[in-house]
């Protein structure tokens, strides 16, 4: 039988699965409890940003974006490491971080987690740009903060079938 | 526990940390630790000597995690060595496909290292 999750978008769209999916990832892997803020997030000059990608009965993206300061504080969690530049690693570990949430997430809804694949992370750093996708089915933009560091985490889904 | 060694493949670098990290933490004393960024990187690697365990993310580029352990097993690389898959795909699909492909294990990121030693001490064991 064909599957859709046309039926099933309130689940899909359902705010709290992101909340839970930050506070899984970054329990599990960082040791730390990331809390919901309300406010937009704090701008640094410096921006790391990972995108992975969605496809299948669902497409679109999950964004994660943080100021560069905060992303050295992330891959010093997951990594034990120090780090006072954004290097390599530090890439890699927001990239990780932003793959675990997206599969997280997906996996929240058993239908969206067996039909909807996920892509290998990609990782932009600088300053002053957007990511701009037209006309989305539904969007979810939450902030959050753990210590004095913050981040934001986007889904944006383009395609619902 | 006499010597380990471990594969492990995966793209991020940092997971490849985090996962020795918790194959030590496991106990897994004294643990030598091959790596490989893709499954093409992890069969050279095979081919080049014995390990005792693979661990091997799905998703990664050039090779993914499915058809790596596919030319393992066609190849007849590592026979009898266990496999346990880390990943973020968790459907019950991909879960059906890696043990078809010939995973005995399967953990799903994110996970703690008390997940890693629960899923790979009984496998090494049963070895």
């Amino acid at each position: 039988m064909a599957c859709s999750l046309r039926e099933s978008v309130h689940l899909v769209s359902d705010p709290r699965n992101l909340d839970a999916s930050v506070d899984e990832v970054f329990q599990l892997m960082l040791g730390v409890d990331a809390r919901r803020d309300a406010g937009p997030p704090e701008i640094e000059p410096e921006l790391v940003t990972a995108v992975v990608g969605f496809g299948g009965l669902l497409s679109g993206a999950c964004v994660f974006r943080t100021g560069g300061s905060a992303a050295m504080k992330i891959a010093a969690c997951m990594t034990g490491m120090e780090f006072t530049e954004i290097d390599d690693t530090v890439k890699d570990g927001i990239g990780e971080i932003c793959n675990m949430l997206a599969g997280a997430w997906k996996g929240k809804v058993p239908d969206l987690s067996a039909n909807c694949g996920l892509s290998v992370p990609a990782v932009i750093t600088g300053r002053d740009y957007n990511i701009h996708v037209q006309a989305p089915e539904f969007k979810l933009e939450h902030t959050y903060r753990f210590a004095d560091a913050c981040f934001a985490v986007t889904i944006v889904c383009d395609g619902i079938q | 526990m006499s010597e380990v060694r471990a594969l492990i493949v995966d793209d991020s670098t940092v997971m490849r940390k985090i996962v020795e990290r918790a194959l030590r933490q496991a106990g897994l004393d004294p643990l030598v630790v091959l790596e490989a960024g893709n499954g093409a990187d992890g069969l050279e690697l095979l081919k080049a000597g014995t390990v005792d365990l693979i661990l091997s993310d799905i998703n990664m580029p050039s090779m993914d995690g499915l058809e790596f352990l596919r030319q393992i097993r066609a190849q007849n690389l590592a026979p009898g060595v266990p496999v346990v898959m880390i990943t973020t795909e968790s459907s019950e699909e991909h879960v059906k496909q890696a043990i078809l492909a010939g995973a005995q294990g399967y953990i799903r990121k994110p996970f703690t290292a008390e997940q890693v030693k629960e899923r790979v001490l009984p496998l090494l064991e049963a070895a």
